[in-house]
């Protein structure tokens, strides 16, 4: 395991934090609020292909070499410093990961280059109640003639208002909670029977109820193997979980960096708040937490370019204490800033705003505490 | 000239292969058992004659301290010959030759600060486990706010004369040699302490052990009356002692942390998973039946996970050139509690099997668990409290002002 970036890894975060600061800042998710955008940005959306941050885990050949999930990290962190709705974790890590795990040759040389260009956008299609439950599934798939009929409702998916493409989970065998009888599917969001219910999200990166009915999916739209998709899922779900982790480090160290400037300027009793033991002892736990997370995200993203055994475990580890972290220095940020953070104006609101939904994809830290033990044997 | 450093450390540990093959003494290949830990110095008895055995190879090859320059005992090896031996250490479950305050923290802040002869004088006995030292550090009336210290140290012209009381001060009582720091100058603060080095046998200095709430007696009241001190024993400047003292604190700060206090496991005592398992019980699944409990066990591995992690991440990062200041403090602070808690989750999983203090009836582990809890209250004081240590994260690393 290694947690010493390479050269090129190396670059390859200078480039996203330089253009997560200079090109997305947090007036530009502002501005897209404002307007009304709900997460939709095409012109962002050409300028990270162009940037090639699409295809970081693609290689041009089959076994060639790339970034890694610890390059296509750095990049999540740095967007997630500037609350950057973008499209990279559903389809630059969900999509790609689920097309290289589960994808047939076929599959993988139409959609692998697309999704390295920025030509196609997927959403992964999995909830279907309020909680993170990946095996809780209804979603029909009934065997047809020629392929399978689909029928079903994803609740929250995220990305799902913006994407060109589902990958849905179904249900080919058995009842909501069995592992076995679990099938992916590759839908196209224009597919007759599809309808994309746009949702208006309280941190405006916006997401979709999507509803299936009758959808004909052939053969060829099936992703992984019939019933034991759940082999390609929970793989899929372990990178998303770390992806979504590094994310959220990122908006955990901004939103931190933001308050300590704020304890630096502000005074009161003719003193700068940030002498004050009380919130100097706060900031203090809040960097231990910061750097331990760090820690546990930096060794997840490796432990999956290494294709080591732990990566489960390592990722729910990164998913729970990225999730306990951005929800203290979340909450943190609104309080320390005092009157100021409860304006719709100032900034801290935004971060919180934003943690909440970050908390909740592909599990919170209970769900992650408990899967944790579970592989633990406890 | 080529130089292969590959071929080097192939060939550097084909031999240490073979020499730890041919000196490792069988019972020093099993886990260590708490009673055979060796401390060094004249008070050491040694209760596995193996373990003599082992120190008196490990010292004369200087591999007790590898990276330690040969010309004061030590190996003289490189970070990578390091990391190399300490691979084939583990790779044969080798037992730590010594375990050594002088090794830990005065050994690597004299090598800084210490003149030649002193160096010389000091550094190879350590090595080789022949002096034991202590700590002369906290006083009562100098805990957290350690510069405040009045032990006296009066120029007598050809000798020190030192006069005053440390406490905490660990194994006094065992130790041969203190390094202690004393007040030079009573006009100042900071600048008017200096770091000096005596016999604990000299006349006028008495160790008193203290009785712990754990029923143990690690430290010691350590009283000076009249001690004379020989002159070439002060080290760095007269005045000087601060500097030499903050950056032992971090070796200090850094060998605990590096153990984590134990915090991820003990001699003979099971997780609290493990005991939660016996002692509450376990549902259809295997899972703990206490879901509240359940979840705070897990929540506590996943710290001591994240903890470890860290400690890796700055070890690596540290190898790779890269700066990672006043992690110390941070390490210290998480260890402590890292630790606290364990044991407050062996001690709950535990429930009344927690509750013995000594005889029958109980569970051996259960009860050095009981024992463990009680002595890992003072983590979290011992070596900077963790709100002396969180001041210290909050000024040198974030940069937060003091109050004017």
């Amino acid at each position: 395991m290694s947690f010493v970036l390479t050269e090129d890894q190396e670059m390859l975060r200078d480039t996203a934090m330089a253009f997560a600061r200079d090109e997305l800042p947090l007036t530009h998710l502002r501005a897209l609020r404002d307007k009304g955008a709900n997460g939709h940005d095409p012109e962002t959306r050409k300028k990270l292909a162009e940037l090639g941050f699409f295809g970081v885990i693609i290689s041009d050949e089959p076994g060639g070499e790339h970034f890694g999930l610890v390059g296509l990290g750095q990049i999540l962190e740095a967007q997630g410093r500037t609350l950057a709705a973008t499209p990279l974790l559903q389809t630059a890590l969900i999509a790609a990961s689920a097309i290289q795990l589960g994808g047939s040759k076929a599959q993988q040389a139409e959609w692998l280059p697309k999704i390295a260009m920025g030509e196609a956008t997927f959403a992964l299609a999995l909830d279907e109640s309020a909680h993170f439950a990946p095996l809780n599934v209804a979603t029909e798939a009934e065997r047809n003639g020629q392929g399978y009929t689909l029928n079903g409702m994803k609740r929250f998916v995220p990305g799902g208002h913006d994407a060109d493409m589902f990958i849905v989970v179904a249900r080919t065998f058995g009842e909501a909670g069995d592992r076995h009888g679990i099938t992916l599917f590759l839908v196209p969001r224009d597919a007759k029977g599809v309808t994309v219910q746009e949702l208006k999200t309280v941190d405006s990166h916006g997401a979709a109820h999507v509803t299936f009915e009758d959808v004909i999916v052939g053969e060829g739209g099936v992703l992984g193997p019939v019933d034991e998709g759940a082999d390609v899922l929970e793989p899929v779900l372990d990178r998303a979980a770390i992806g979504q982790a590094a994310e959220m480090l990122g908006s955990s160290a901004a939103a931190f960096e933001m308050t300590l400037e704020y304890l630096q300027s502000r005074k009161q009793f003719g003193q700068l708040i940030g002498s004050f033991q009380s919130l100097q002892h706060r900031a203090a736990k809040m960097f231990t937490e910061m750097e331990m997370t760090r820690s546990c995200v930096a060794a997840a993203l490796a432990a999956v370019d290494a294709g080591s055994g732990d990566v489960a475990e390592l990722a729910s580890l990164a998913k729970a204490k990225a999730s306990e972290l951005v929800h203290l220095v979340s909450n943190e940020c609104v309080q320390m800033h005092g009157g100021i953070g409860m304006t719709d104006v100032a900034d801290p609101g935004l971060y919180m705003k934003r943690a909440r939904v970050q908390e909740a994809m592909y599990g919170g830290a209970s769900w992650h505490r408990d899967r944790y033990a579970r592989l633990n044997g406890f | 000239m080529a130089y292969d450093v590959t071929e080097d450390l192939d060939a550097f540990r084909a031999e240490t292969r073979d020499w730890l093959e041919a000196n490792c003494p069988p019972s020093m290949r099993t886990p260590m058992k708490d009673s055979e830990v060796v401390w060094g110095g004249k008070s050491e008895k040694f209760p596995n004659p193996e373990s003599k055995i082992w120190l008196e190879r490990m010292g004369e090859k200087g591999w007790t301290a590898p990276e330690w320059p040969a010309a004061y005992g030590g190996g003289g090896l490189t970070k990578e010959q390091n990391r190399v031996l300490q691979e084939e250490l583990r790779r044969i479950k080798a037992r730590p030759a010594l375990f050594s305050f002088g090794l830990w923290m005065f050994g690597p802040a004299l090598l800084e600060f210490g003149n030649e002869e002193q160096k010389k004088r000091f550094l190879p006995d350590i090595v080789k486990g022949k002096t034991r030292w202590c700590q002369g550090y906290s006083e009562p009336g100098a805990g957290s706010d350690l510069a405040g210290l009045q032990t006296r140290c009066e120029d007598k012209g050809d000798h020190y004369l030192i006069n005053g009381q440390k406490v905490w001060t660990s194994y006094a009582d065992k130790a041969d040699w203190i390094f202690c720091l004393v007040r030079t100058d009573t006009s100042t603060k900071h600048e008017g302490i200096s770091f000096i080095l005596f016999d604990m046998k000299s006349p006028g200095v008495e160790a008193r052990p203290i009785l712990l709430i754990s029923g143990e007696s690690p430290f010691c009241e350590t009283f000076f009356t009249d001690v004379k001190v020989p002159k070439d024993q002060l080290v760095g400047r007269v005045n000087g002692g601060w500097e030499i003292a903050k950056r032992l604190l971090q070796f200090e700060r850094s060998s605990i942390s590096a153990g984590g206090f134990g915090g991820t496991g003990g001699s003979g005592i099971l997780g609290p998973e493990e005991y939660a398992k016996i002692h509450v019980g376990t549902d259809s699944e295997g899972r703990i039946a206490d879901g509240d409990l359940r979840g705070r066990i897990a929540d506590h591995k996943m710290y001591a996970k994240a903890f470890n992690l860290t400690v890796q991440r700055q070890t690596e990062q540290a190898k790779a050139g890269q700066q990672v200041g006043h992690t110390a403090s941070i390490l210290k602070y998480g260890a402590a509690k890292m630790n606290q808690d364990r044991h407050e989750l062996l001690i709950e999983a535990l429930g009344s099997e927690a509750l013995g203090w000594e005889g029958e009836g109980f569970d051996k582990g259960a009860m050095r668990a009981t024992r463990g809890w009680l002595r890992s209250k003072g983590n979290s004081i011992e070596g900077g409290t963790s709100e002396i240590n969180l001041n210290v994260i909050a000024k040198r690393v974030l940069g937060l002002k003091d109050h004017q």
